[in-house]
């Protein structure tokens, strides 16, 4: 405050470049969780051994993260846009047993089990999308309400059509080549699917101008629509996009595992916004990134997975990761307010 | 002094929500290249009339003329349509946005062609600080940087700079100067100079008349919803201003009744009830 706002001196060519390294750096939402990132790949490295580093090892934790992470990208948007999402927990079994039973109870080609599966997904998240743009009511509340709503039906009609809680299906060769294959025998083709997505978000958020709209949404609800940004059209189109990527899921688990369970799912709700938040997502809004919810993702499945390679007590994997998420919003926090602060130290000097 | 014809003027607008009246009879002008200040306490009905202003909110009565025509706000968008602009204390900039991705939010500049089109980060960079460098705010050379890691005169000048880029005519300032430091203040009255010295007609709403006498080409008091007084610049002196602001009790008066209390309270300050006076700021 002390610094003066106008000086007469100082043009643009004379900053000292080097000087903003660590002020440029610090602004990427992602700096914290790439530490993280690297801390429990070390960690995991020296302990879990050649287990945790050969092929099999890292395929079971990258099976982890591409399932986690088709889901985590849309909730990391959603978050960023100031919402959050929990419906997507009751979404991914509502879409594996609509798959299963439209493909696998009446025979009907899987493609049309498919289709109606991802059009679930993209019906709870516009219905999601709808309730937050006409109501005040936080996004929190009516998600858990359109989860317990899907989770409902989808328990009561799998168990009036099909007659129990569990439906199989047994996907063609080229349905099941593409979203249930193992490569090289254990590495989900789920995997390639998440690089999809990641490819695709990474686009929307940072290169297209959607993706400032996002931003903005988050920042400030209201001089977002003062500046003229579709506000309810872009909620409603990231609540379908989350709605979508857990129907996904679904339809990947299906093929991959071949039978649907009505209780499948509920563990992806708290894991995805973990990953999101370690990834750097402010939980607020209005900052994170692709590429932080892709690390924080990764840092997740590591301990998660990797718990197993060392000679640890499994259950310390859970004890780990709540450390991970206070440490990774800790770290978060402080490397915001360099980014903050520290340009206007910089300035002040100059 | 200045016959331009207003660009912006209200003649006789009333405005009441349900049984309440909240403006009466207001008949305003602002010219393009001139300041008018409107001075109000607290509740004197300031942001009602910058709504109006705003086209937030259509007149019971009376008329609203843009370069002498009649005419009637659809909506905000309308206004801005038409240029109108309503800066509000940082409103407009999101803090944690870099200041090319702020200026630009809703209006992004595009390369590439179709779906393709991709945000140009270095162009809207460039222009952003260019914008906010020409009006004299010459620290701001990196467009990545944080809006937060701004000054508040900085926040509240690129709000003004955003504005003006996007062609206002008239700015409308809600309280700009408030929650600011002496200096920054200053800067941001020196943005006030400078949209004024490019022709723009500023409507600049104050309680602090210091700040207002700065830069005031018109002032307009403002008191329980009508026009209490309206002058041009040398006319007034700040302590008449600010007695009028207040509501007609002068600044004196009050004085006097603190010492009074204080002879009889053995050197006390009276405590605000006690006091019974509306707190000029």
């Amino acid at each position: 405050m002390a610094h003066p706002v106008v000086s007469t001196s100082a043009p643009a060519a004379d900053q000292p470049q080097s000087g903003l390294a660590l002020g440029r750096l610090a602004r990427r939402p992602e700096s914290g969780s790439f530490l993280g990132l690297v801390a429990v790949l070390l960690f995991f490295g020296v302990f879990g051994g050649s287990g945790f580093l050969s092929a099999a090892g890292t395929a079971s934790w990258l099976n982890i993260a591409s399932e986690i992470g088709i889901i985590a990208l849309p909730i990391g948007l959603l978050m960023i846009a100031g919402e959050l999402d929990i419906s997507v927990g009751a979404v991914i079994p509502a879409a594996s047993l609509t798959a299963a039973i439209v493909s696998g109870h009446y025979g009907l080609p899987d493609w049309l089990g498919i289709t109606a599966a991802l059009g679930l997904g993209l019906a709870v998240g516009f219905l999601n999308g709808l309730f937050v743009t006409r109501t005040t009511i936080p996004s929190l509340i009516i998600t858990i309400g359109t989860m317990f709503g899907t989770m409902g039906l989808t328990l009561g009609l799998t168990v009036k059509i099909a007659g129990s809680t569990g439906v199989s299906l047994v996907p063609g060769p080229i349905v099941k080549e593409i979203f249930g294959d193992y490569l090289g025998g254990m590495f989900q083709v789920t995997i390639l699917w998440w690089v999809v997505f990641v490819v695709g978000l990474f686009w929307l958020l940072h290169i297209s101008p959607i993706g400032n709209w996002i931003y903005a949404l988050g920042g400030d609800k209201e001089s977002a629509r003062n500046a003229g940004i579709p506000t309810k059209r872009l909620t409603i189109g990231l609540f379908m996009l989350s709605g979508f990527s857990a129907a996904f899921v679904g339809v990947s688990e299906v093929m991959v595992y071949q039978s649907a369970q009505v209780l499948a799912g509920q563990s992806f709700i708290f894991n995805s916004i973990m990953c999101v938040v370690i990834g750097g997502v402010l939980l607020t809004g209005g900052f994170g990134s692709i590429v932080g919810i892709v690390f924080g993702t990764l840092t997740f499945s590591i301990v998660n997975q990797g718990i197993y390679f060392t000679s640890l007590d499994p259950n310390v994997g859970s004890v780990i990761i709540g450390a991970l998420l206070l440490i990774a919003v800790l770290t978060n926090d402080t490397f915001r307010q360099m980014a903050l602060s520290y340009s206007s130290k910089k300035g002040g000097q100059s | 002094m200045n016959d331009k014809p207003a660009i912006l003027e209200l003649r006789n607008v009333n405005k009441s929500f349900g049984p309440i009246d909240v403006l009466h009879d207001i008949s305003l002008r602002v010219r393009a290249g001139e300041v008018l200040c409107l001075l109000g306490d607290n509740g004197a009905g300031k942001s009602t009339l910058i709504k109006t202003l705003a086209g937030v909110h259509k007149p019971t009565s009376g008329e609203i003329l843009m370069d002498g025509q009649s005419v009637t706000f659809v909506g905000p968008s309308d206004a801005q349509g038409r240029g109108i602009a309503t800066v509000h204390q940082f409103g407009g900039t999101f803090p944690l946005m870099s200041i090319g991705r702020s200026f630009f939010v809703g209006v992004e500049p595009t390369k590439g062609w179709g779906p393709f089109k991709i945000y140009d980060r270095k162009r809207a960079n460039e222009i952003a600080v260019k914008a906010v460098r020409d009006f004299g705010i010459t620290r701001i050379d990196d467009g990545d940087r944080l809006v937060g890691g701004l000054s508040g005169g900085e926040r509240q000048s690129l709000a003004i700079a955003r504005a003006v880029h996007f062609g206002a005519r008239v700015l409308i300032l809600d309280e700009p100067t408030a929650a600011l430091g002496v200096k920054q203040a200053s800067h941001v009255l020196r943005i006030v100079n400078e949209a004024k010295r490019r022709g723009l007609a500023v409507v600049f709403i104050t309680h602090q008349v210091m700040h207002a006498m700065a830069v005031g080409d018109h002032f307009a008091v403002l008191i329980r919803g009508a026009i209490a007084a309206d002058f041009r610049k040398g006319e007034r002196t700040r302590e008449e201003i600010t007695d009028l602001m207040a509501g007609g009790e002068t600044m004196a008066d009050l004085e006097a009744q603190v010492d009074g209390y204080m002879e009889t309270h053995a050197g006390h300050p009276p405590s605000l009830p006690a006091l019974e006076a509306p707190a000029a700021h």
